[in-house]
């Protein structure tokens, strides 16, 4: 048994990580304001892991299955050709982090999607980038490289079919799935 | 006013359990020669009838016009004197006959004999062995022959195609012969199938399988069944392109971060990263001679064609035009190479003449894809979308002739030509 003194991280260089690992196009540039309110402090830093939580699998834990917890959110949706995180799905990402932090036995397969437009194996390639886009923000989050594999479905898995840009915008988009989900 | 001719007879007559491809030629060359292809003497024995698969596959061809030949008192064979003059005045130009036998040790025989009828003069004869569970094979070698005889290039219409069926949630990667007959699924599976490329020697097929929930490279052998795990890397493993001696692949892996080329031996062994970029890497492709690896990357800013040497090195970009130029395909001779270019909005086939690096668009369709190189470089197999289901098409590289293969129930997508078989 491994016991793992987890990453100091202050509220505010969480936020800078953060900010340093998706390049929003405006207003979240290096030195833009921090906002405190999506980057809460990290809780019990420091903290040993729980034993319990190297063998409980991730997929088991009611709480990423509750409707009421945050968790129970496993996609982040991308704009068309672009691949940093949008500010709506930064506290998603937050708390996902928190939680692989907090649950060191938790794994996390992310797959990246892609509309259907243009070449399949481009498209896995889109689907990479963005399953990658999102595991570096878990990782500078302090969640564990190993816990995390990010894949990608290309075009090949979409959630809704019509040809259409407000189909394509609900494939364009990481899904998050915990071990026992996948 | 395009051509419209159907197979369906023949795809009838042949059907089996499953919904085969069925071809409708959608365009034509210019200038088709008129051949004249008389009922073999003896071929009802074995249907279904020899010279009706030869006139098939002539026509399928686009570059021929098969002319009706009333039944022929005595019958005309192999081994009588041709009255050219008769067959001029039926405006042939070519003349093909011939006859299925019994031999003295019970087996069968086709014989096949081809004629130019202009210049009055034989252009060969061969024999083929026959057995009555081969006539189709018999039939397209024998096409391949007269095709041959009167092109001077190789004929394809003995080698295979394989492309995904998807059905529903159920997808099937599947092999046929090139007119889409007799089809076989060599894989079954309910998550996506894609990227399918035949080993040099046509009895691999490596491709991308989605059933361990990320793309996995495979290697599957045909006559047996059986594959290997050739990429299974963290993360995604994809685009699988072989070396022209067999010996290597080259594949897409993100397990170092981004998508990248690698080369390795088909089995898995001796990986090598190719690239080195913090963009995209992708859809890599050997040149015929082995030299070059052409690939796919947004280094610039846009997806756009690249080719490095085979052993990694400087890329050089190769498409200019337009800001979505995808899925490089070399031709068998090396020449040129068939893409992916978003022009106007719509995905169409290019050809880039790699010696005077003009740029043509082949294709009018709006939604192409994975475009394949026949191996005598005539054709370019590719999938499009037809009326909102997923089509095989192909289209000559002068981009004259035009076939649709469509299938009943479904889409087809994703096809890739085989080799010469010897």
């Amino acid at each position: 048994m491994t016991t793992r003194i987890l990453p100091i991280i202050a509220g505010a260089s969480l936020v800078a990580l953060f900010a340093a690992c998706s390049t929003t196009p405006e207003g979240d540039k290096p030195g833009a304001k921090p906002d405190a309110a999506a980057a809460p402090a990290p809780e019990a830093t420091g903290r040993k892991a729980p034993a319990i939580d190297v063998t409980r699998r991730g997929g088991g834990d009611a709480m990423l299955k509750d409707p009421n917890n945050i968790l129970s959110k496993r996609s982040v949706y991308f704009e068309y050709d672009k691949y940093e995180i949008k500010a709506e799905f930064k506290p998603l990402v937050e708390a996902h982090a928190k939680y692989l932090r907090e649950n060191p036995g938790a794994k996390m397969l992310i797959q990246g999607n892609a509309d259907e437009r243009g070449s399949r194996e481009y498209n896995v390639a889109l689907g990479q980038r963005r399953s990658d886009t999102v595991k570096r923000a878990l990782v500078l989050l302090g969640a564990k490289e190993g816990q995390i594999e990010s894949v990608s479905l290309g075009e090949e898995k979409p959630v809704c079919t019509d040809h259409a840009e407000g189909c394509w915008a609900k494939n364009r988009r990481d899904d998050m799935l915990y071990n026992g989900e996948y | 006013m395009p051509v419209r001719w159907s197979l369906l007879a023949l795809t009838l007559a042949t059907a089996s359990a499953s919904a085969q491809l069925s071809i409708e030629i959608t365009g034509a060359g210019a200038q088709r020669t008129p051949v004249a292809v008389v009922p073999f003497t003896g071929e009802g024995a074995l249907p279904p009838p020899v010279s009706s698969i030869i006139r098939s596959d002539l026509e399928r061809s686009g570059l021929f016009r098969t002319l009706e030949v009333p039944t022929l008192n005595p019958p005309l064979n192999e081994a009588a004197n041709i009255n050219y003059a008769d067959w001029r005045a039926r405006l042939a130009d070519a003349l093909v006959v011939g006859s299925l036998v019994v031999l003295p040790n019970g087996r069968f025989e086709t014989r096949v004999r081809v004629d130019d009828v202009v210049k009055q003069a034989r252009l060969g004869a061969v024999a083929l062995p026959t057995a009555k569970d081969n006539l189709r094979a018999v039939g397209h070698r024998a096409a391949d022959y007269v095709y041959e005889k009167l092109t001077g290039e190789k004929g394809v219409f003995s080698t295979l195609i394989a492309y995904v069926v998807k059905r529903g949630s159920a997808y099937e990667l599947q092999i046929a012969d090139a007119d889409g007959l007799g089809d076989q699924t060599i894989l079954k599976s309910n998550e996506p199938i894609i990227s399918p490329a035949w080993s040099p020697d046509g009895k691999r097929i490596a491709y991308v399988s989605f059933e361990n929930k990320k793309p996995v490279v495979y290697v599957h052998s045909i006559a047996d069944a059986k594959r290997i795990v050739a990429a299974n890397f963290r993360g995604s493993n994809s685009a699988p392109a072989w070396s022209p001696d067999g010996s290597r692949l080259a594949v897409t892996l993100s397990r170092e971060g981004g998508s990248q080329i690698f080369v390795m031996a088909p089995n898995g062994s001796g990986l090598k990263r190719l690239t080195q970029s913090q963009a995209i890497d992708t859809e890599p492709r050997f040149s015929p001679d082995g030299r070059w690896l052409y690939f796919t990357s947004d280094r610039g800013g846009t997806p756009q064609v690249y080719r490095m040497a085979a052993t990694g090195g400087e890329p050089q970009r190769l498409t200019f035009e337009g800001s979505y130029n995808v899925t490089p395909r070399p031709s068998p001779d090396g020449k040129t190479l068939a893409y992916i270019t978003r022009n106007g909005g719509k995905f169409q086939v290019a050809l880039l003449d790699l010696n005077n690096r003009q740029v043509q668009i082949i294709t009018d369709s709006d939604r192409d894809e994975s475009p394949s190189f026949a191996p005598n470089g005539r054709m370019i197999l590719l999938a499009t979308v037809i009326n909102g289901r997923g089509v095989l098409s192909a289209v000559s590289s002068d981009g004259r002739v035009k076939q649709r293969l469509t299938t009943p129930a479904g889409d087809v997508r994703e096809p890739a030509w085989g080799p010469f078989i010897e």
